[in-house]
């Protein structure tokens, strides 16, 4: 394994975080909003986003990019392997997301909502200055979690094409006919991602728990 | 459109053979994972700090790795050191440790959250180590983990999907090679999706069962 080797597999280090990022960015605001219109019991769309959660958190990355790349030039719609990436991870992340926010939206109290109604708050500012910040906080540990997991199923998108870590590192281990170096540098550059964000999520949690101690 | 459908229907044995791989593995891997745990759990509680720090290590190091990169790793990786294991092998054993960690860490939790005065009156009552565990801590612990592991298994079933680069003849294996034969892309995989949203919500409903076991109990 030479030193280009070993920029090849950064070269798609930064695929795969530019990606997750995108990800996780388009996921979030989405992921938010089918979580308001399933709290907000809006008809047909409620029923529609249960249903679109429920099918996406019970199908693996994997069919679901095939799918996308596969049948999605089928019906006439043309797509590379970096746009079907994006949407499959969109599409799972923010299905994740949308349990999260929900899960905060719900135990979001009440009385609260009512009183900003009785000074006169109109529904976009009540949302804004006193739902948004407090789910924001509520949400955080599992949000982060979600984002960790996302970095975790991004090797997927390399069945496609995209050259991330995992798909250099493939070639790598291909080409030299020694598989296990490339791949232990791909784990080297996976784990502190990773650990990062689970370390930030146990962080966040812990300074809440303090923070409430406090109050 | 329906034609797809069509070409899917008469291909429906390998489907289900897929489906049927899909599903062996997961319960196989989900069987072996909680056993493992089970000898992981004890560890990460042990009061000696080597034996702790060790399976806190592999329990960390586990979840800090993307799983795909796992199975290759047991797959292409694992002959250069002398084992050779063929995509059955590699895929049962990558699937079972990698989730061994999450399970250890998941029976952790529920048995730290466990109530303390049930266990003490066993071991006032002079319960052997063995007895304390099979009747005093286990039902509640599975009780109490049940829906967690009932996640943990749907997240196996979704993981297996993966095993497809290894050539493994799973679900969504089976669906590429019926889009590749007939380009039948969007029939075939939507059916896949169709049979694992089936599978979870089935693992779903057992969880209710177990949830409603629970309750009665309490």
């Amino acid at each position: 394994m030479s030193g280009g080797d070993i920029a090849a597999i950064l070269g798609g280090a930064v695929v795969t975080v530019t990606l997750s990022l995108i990800g996780i960015l388009i996921g979030l605001p989405i992921g938010l909003g089918f979580a308001l219109l399933r709290w907000a019991n809006a008809p047909i769309a409620a029923p529609t986003v249960t249903v679109y959660v429920s099918i996406l958190r019970a199908t693996p990355l994997v069919t679901l990019l095939l799918l996308l790349f596969f049948a999605l030039p089928n019906i006439g719609v043309p797509i590379n392997p970096i746009s079907a990436a994006i949407i499959a991870l969109v599409m799972n992340t923010s299905a994740f997301n949308c349990e999260v926010w929900r899960a905060a939206l719900m135990s979001f109290p009440k009385d609260q909502y009512e009183a900003a109604q009785s000074v006169g708050m109109g529904a976009s500012l009540r949302f804004r200055r006193i739902v948004l910040p407090q789910i924001v906080r509520v949400s955080l540990p599992g949000l982060v979690n979600e984002m960790s997991l996302l970095i975790k199923v991004t090797p997927v998108l390399a069945v496609v094409g995209v050259v991330d870590i995992t798909r250099a590192a493939v070639r790598i281990g291909a080409e030299t006919y020694e598989p296990l170096p490339p791949f232990l540098v791909a784990v080297s550059i996976y784990a502190p991602i990773v650990f990062a964000l689970v370390s930030l999520q146990r962080w966040i949690e812990r300074r809440q728990v303090a923070a409430e101690a406090a109050a | 459109m329906i034609r797809d459908f069509g070409i899917v229907w008469t291909e429906r044995g390998l489907l289900l053979n897929g489906l049927a791989n899909t599903a062996i593995l997961s319960l196989v891997s989900v069987v072996g994972a909680l056993l493992l745990g089970f000898v992981l759990t004890p560890a990460l509680m042990s009061k000696k700090p080597a034996v702790s720090r060790a399976a806190r290590a592999f329990v960390d190091g586990m979840r800090c790795i993307p799983f795909l990169l796992f199975a290759y790793i047991v797959y292409y990786g694992f002959p250069s050191i002398g084992i050779n294991l063929d995509n059955w092998g590699a895929g049962l054993l990558a699937l079972t440790i990698y989730n061994a960690a999450y399970m250890a860490e998941i029976l952790r939790g529920a048995w730290a959250a466990l109530p303390r005065d049930e266990i003490e009156a066993g071991v006032a009552f002079g319960f052997s180590e063995l007895r304390l565990f099979r009747r005093i801590i286990l039902p509640p612990l599975v009780l109490s983990a049940g829906p967690v592991i009932g996640n943990q298994l749907i997240q196996i079933i979704k993981d297996s999907a993966f095993l497809t680069i290894i050539a493994l003849p799973e679900l969504t294996h089976a669906a590429s090679s019926i889009q590749s034969r007939y380009y039948v892309p969007f029939a075939a995989f939507i059916t896949a999706v169709a049979l694992y949203w089936g599978l979870c919500l089935i693992v779903e409903a057992g969880v209710n069962v177990l949830r409603q076991l629970a309750d009665a109990r309490r």
